[in-house]
């Protein structure tokens, strides 16, 4: 049998445009197996558009992204559903659908893709639920909860059906602290034990620290710099030193384009 | 100014190829669905069905009283009055049951599914089912639309049949119109063409109905002004379509 390439996800001269918006030009990328990954980067560098594209729920303009191996714009509709019950993915609201209850929200994709007995599938979503300590919240509605409980609930439904890639796109916004170090815990836990792959998008420099075993910078459409949460930190680059340290000052502007402050105050801008 | 009407006449083209396109797909997913999720179309006729009784019944009722007034006052100027049943039933069952039934469903029930799917969509939920490999046509848009498709001719049928109970009650409770005479022209009168003619109306209405819901949800920009303004589009639309259906059946059927 073929030994299996360390390299799960990887991109290659990736360019993506928005309208007339470029958000990524000639990006590269590897994702290791049984790592976690963080992306990270300034707001507004297309990092949840990257999670987008590597899932295929928007294509690219030019590049490929290989899953495995495989070029993911050749699969077709069946080939590429087979595909995505290989990830989980926690969007940034949870995304949870509001007509059914939490306990129903959980067991959404077993129900969808197994033939599990009422029995089994209770089963397993309690573990789950109880694994993000909300086994109590079973039978509340999206609509009681928090928007830190929905994504706690989410983060369930994601590894209901025990994934090989689990997405995260911003897991630790709007987490009590309590929540957060569970849930940064769990994240590790969870590859290391069950041998997931886990890729992370968030701001939280401290956090993706602890947890990330390599992060990549994203800026101006490339990968700006890589490596180690401490190699990061440790970097002469410029533009890495002001985001890990949170500058103002620095390569990435604080202010997006505008006129000059005093002439758009006295109003001279518009003559 | 050619140039706009271009861009405008394109996008029409392009918008129009779109919607048959999700219409196809929504026939190729249908089969799968009836005999596999079942329950998720009744819970739709539930929601588009039986959740829409109340205010069918009440403007049926009404709907069919003014036609008794209406018949009545008009047809006593040529001494006819006993025939108000039979023209109250034809305009029932041919024209307005199927036609009012679906203005009010755009209305109550299409309503509904747009702003229903196009906030799944604008909180995720439809890529998150796409992420779970589940195709949200299949599990969210082909059960809407069954569930209206089957709901409407029903609506229909119940709309015509309140409205000769209240034709009926005002016409021979009210107006002193011969019991007997109410029932016996309406019998002579409608035909099974005639309510046939009825019934088709309601389901391609239906189709109709539906379909324009379900496309403007799937496809709204997902915004609270988009769910909005694809709310409004989906009663603008149906209104115009739905009429000209009418008027394009109402010829092929005379």
């Amino acid at each position: 049998m073929e030994a299996l390439s360390d390299n799960l996800i990887e991109i290659h001269d990736l360019d993506y445009s928005f309208g007339v918006r470029k958000i990524f030009s000639g990006l590269n990328l590897t994702i290791k197996r049984g790592q976690v990954t963080a992306l990270m980067g300034p707001s507004g560098t297309g990092k949840t558009t990257l999670l987008r594209l590597i899932t295929r729920q928007i294509v690219p303009n030019h590049g490929v992204i290989l899953v495995d191996g495989v070029d993911i714009a050749t699969l077709n509709q069946t080939d590429l559903y087979e595909m995505r019950k290989r990830f989980g993915m926690l969007f940034q609201n949870g995304a949870l659908l509001t007509d059914l209850s939490v306990f129903e929200n959980v067991a959404f994709p077993l129900r969808e893709h197994t033939r599990l007995t009422n029995r089994l599938i209770r089963h397993v979503v309690l573990t789950k639920l109880h694994a993000v300590g909300l086994r109590g919240a079973a039978d509340m509605m999206p609509q009681q909860l928090s928007g830190g409980m929905a994504r706690r609930v989410a983060l369930a439904r994601a590894m209901v059906m025990d994934p090989d890639i689990l997405i995260y796109d911003e897991p630790f916004v709007g987490l009590d602290p309590i929540s957060m170090g569970v849930i940064v815990r769990l994240v590790r836990r969870m590859n290391d034990a069950l041998g997931i792959t886990s890729i992370i998008v968030s701001h939280d420099v401290q956090e993706i620290s602890t947890v990330a075993d390599c992060s990549y910078l994203i800026s101006k459409g490339k990968v700006a710099a890589s490596g180690s949460p401490a190699e990061l930190n440790q970097a002469s680059s410029e533009l890495v030193r002001q985001f890990m340290h949170g500058m103002a000052d620095g390569p990435v502007a604080f202010h997006y384009d505008a006129p000059d402050y005093a002439e758009q105050l006295l109003g001279r801008d518009v003559d | 100014m050619f140039r706009d009407l271009y861009s405008t006449l394109f996008e029409f083209v392009r918008t129009f190829g779109a919607l048959q396109l999700f219409f196809l797909q929504i026939l190729l997913h249908a089969p799968t669905v009836l005999a596999r999720r079942f329950g998720l179309v009744v819970g739709q006729v539930y929601n588009a069905g039986a959740l829409s009784l109340v205010i069918i019944i009440v403007c049926g009722f009404f709907v069919g009283a003014v036609l008794g007034l209406q018949g009545f006052s008009n047809l006593s100027r040529f001494n006819a009055e006993d025939s108000v049943g039979a023209v109250a039933a034809l305009a029932l069952v041919k024209e307005l049951g199927p036609v009012i039934t679906a203005l009010l469903f755009a209305g109550r029930a299409g309503t509904a599914l747009a702003s229903e799917i196009g906030l799944m969509k604008a909180t995720d939920q439809l890529s998150a089912m796409e992420m779970m490999a589940v195709n949200p046509i299949r599990r969210v848009v082909v059960p809407r639309f069954l569930g209206g498709v089957v709901a409407m001719p029903l609506l229909a049928a119940i709309f015509s049949m309140v409205g000769l109970l209240g034709a009926h009650l005002v016409c021979v409770s009210l107006l002193g119109v011969d019991v007997g005479s109410f029932w016996q022209q309406m019998q002579q009168s409608v035909e099974v063409a005639d309510i046939n003619e009825g019934i088709v109306k309601s389901v391609v209405f239906g189709i109709a109905a539906s379909l324009i819901a379900v496309w403007e949800g799937y496809n709204a920009i997902p915004t609270a002004e988009g769910v909005g303004r694809a709310t409004t589009r989906t009663v603008v639309i149906t209104a115009i379509v739905v009429l000209i259906f009418d008027f394009m059946i109402t010829a092929v059927a005379i």
